[in-house]
């Protein structure tokens, strides 16, 4: 099966943790054109890490690196959930029942219904258990333009 | 009170006598230190050409980063068997400096540290809490043995507990207490807060910092206690190189044991007497690590005024440094070392600023570093990870618990000229 046309790219920028860095970051994918389709930000002591899908990766990868971010790609997946109550934990139970550990996830709930971004242990077995469950995995194409 | 009256009060003729005497035996003492013949030969010194005290002066200086050069044990000049203690301080860079000492070396030491205590009236009848690192740091075994020479009661409590340290102190009784000025603030504070008195406390030995006439009068306050000012450093032995007598009006160096030069640091010429300057020193009483003028980067002056206890010249209470060292908690840092860590780390660049402030009357030092461009992973817990490995990296080569913050590339300060990476916001003590 070919799994790599599920595997995104989502993009994670090094930020500290003081006021205006998100703006900064915001300002510049807009100065680009750059469309930001779901994000979050994990914070540790004194930092953070903000990690976003954008439509245009490379993109936002090259202007915020120019900028000085320290920015990196990292390989993420995207599941679709039924927008109602027990839709997370039908995907979680595949992964959980796989062995696979999620090492973190954020969702947003769009015109199509809700979506699961995972950051998997290990993509390839995660994005083959999910299809033979039946649930629906979004290929790059949807959010990579 | 004297503890060795004889030397302490010597008239200055036989004193300069007995220190030409010395300084001739520590001519001969470094000959079997590999640096010291290099240095007096490329100088063209030979013992005879020392005649006087004040040819001294053809001497070149030992610097601290010489003692760097020969670790660890380049500047021992007996063999290792005669050694029977090792001490470490920092150093400017990445190893500490050793220091060695000879049974002879201890037994000198601690009769300085004797007279020291005898001087400002700690008599066997006292009970002596020795409040700082008992480790590498000289501070800590060096009081420990000279309270135990004068027979005082001793309880090597080390850093740390500060409730524990104060339930000792009542129910020992505890009259005589060594620790760093900050840390006396902090234990009074404490005490505060557990609601009791210190009553059978008389007489504060502080030292390792320098500290202020009205820090002392806080501390006298606060803690009932008569407070001397101590200094000294591993290199010339440890603490007892120079303490305050009842005076309290500078402090008593002993000029039996250490020939006392005030220089322009910058000429490196000798400056007169009430004239601040770097004091170096010549140890004149020391076996196994003998120096020839070391530098101690120590500000201070001679003080022209005799004292009324009849002892020796005066020294000026220390002001600050002649380089860059830090002292935080009574640890000696150089920017330098912090700087060596870090390049020793591939994820983190060498672009770093350090900030030193004091959070109840405690030194805390904070140090940004930039991560490196192409080390970033992308994971969150990858930067968590080196965060902490930072950290314990610093805290491996200072001794010394640090707040490490990870900044983005690019975000710290750079300097055309002399760059300033350490901001001290701690007020003085």
């Amino acid at each position: 099966m070919d799994t790599q046309k599920y595997v995104i790219k989502q993009i994670s920028i090094f930020s500290e943790n003081r006021p205006g860095r998100l703006a900064a970051i915001a300002h510049a994918l807009g100065e680009e054109k750059v469309n930001i389709l779901a994000f979050s930000i994990a914070e540790a002591n004194g930092f953070g890490v903000v990690r976003a899908l954008v439509d245009h990766p490379q993109k936002a990868h090259d202007k915020l690196q120019s900028l000085g971010f320290n920015i990196a790609f990292t390989d993420v997946i995207a599941v679709k959930m039924q927008d109602k109550p027990g839709g997370l934990f039908e995907v979680a139970k595949i992964l959980g029942d796989a062995g696979i550990n999620i090492e973190y996830s954020y969702a947003y709930s769009g015109k199509d219904g809700a979506v699961l971004i995972l950051r998997v242990d290990q993509v390839d077995d995660a994005i083959t258990k999910i299809e033979k469950s039946g649930a629906t995995l979004m290929e790059r194409s949807v959010f990579h333009g | 009170m004297f503890w060795d009256k004889k030397i302490e009060t010597m008239k200055p003729a036989e004193l300069r006598e007995l220190q030409l005497k010395r300084l001739k035996k520590t001519l001969d003492q470094v000959q079997h230190v590999e640096f010291y013949r290099n240095l007096l030969s490329k100088a063209k010194i030979k013992k005879i050409s020392i005649k006087s005290l004040e040819d001294i002066q053809k001497i070149p200086f030992t610097k601290k980063q010489d003692l760097r050069n020969g670790y660890p044990f380049g500047f021992f000049a007996v063999p290792l068997k005669k050694i029977v203690r090792i001490h470490t301080t920092s150093g400017t860079t990445g190893k500490p400096t050793v220091v060695g000492y000879t049974r002879n070396d201890l037994d000198k030491w601690s009769d300085l540290i004797a007279r020291n205590m005898t001087m400002v009236g700690i008599t066997e009848n006292d009970v002596f809490q020795n409040m700082v690192n008992y480790g590498m740091f000289t501070g800590g075994l060096g009081f420990h043995y000279g309270a135990e020479k004068i027979g005082m009661t001793v309880i090597p409590s080390a850093t740390g507990n500060t409730k524990r340290q104060i339930e000792m102190i009542n129910d020992f009784g505890v009259t005589t207490i060594h620790c760093t000025p900050s840390y006396a603030m902090h234990l009074s504070e404490v005490a505060e807060e557990m609601g009791t008195t210190l009553d059978s406390l008389k007489t504060g030995l502080f030292g390792a910092e320098p500290w202020s006439e009205s820090t002392r009068k806080t501390l006298e306050k606060r803690l009932g206690v008569t407070a001397y000012d101590s200094y000294g450093m591993s290199e010339l032995f440890g603490p007892g190189v120079a303490f305050e007598c009842p005076e309290r009006d500078g402090l008593h160096i002993w000029h039996d044991s250490y020939l006392v030069e005030i220089i322009d640091p910058k000429t490196g010429e000798q400056v007169s007497d009430g004239e601040r300057g770097e004091l170096v020193i010549t140890p004149l009483v020391k076996e196994a690590m003998p120096l020839l003028r070391y530098r101690t980067g120590d500000v201070t002056m001679l003080m022209e005024d005799g004292c009324l206890c009849r002892r020796g010249k005066k020294i000026a209470r220390f002001t600050g440094r002649s380089d860059d060292m830090l002292v935080i908690r009574g640890i000696n840092v150089f920017p330098s070392q912090i700087e060596h860590v870090l390049l020793k780390i591939p994820e983190v660049g060498n672009q770093f600023m350090v900030y030193i402030d004091r959070i109840n009357h405690l030194d805390e030092m904070t140090v940004d570093v930039e991560i490196n461009r192409d080390s970033f992973s992308g994971e969150l817990a990858d930067l968590a990870r080196l965060q902490k490995k930072v950290v314990k990296e610093l805290r491996d080569s200072l001794e010394l618990r640090t707040t490490v913050r990870l900044v983005e590339p690019g975000s710290l300060p750079r300097f055309e000229g002399k760059a300033k990476r350490v901001i001290d916001r701690r007020e003085a003590i």
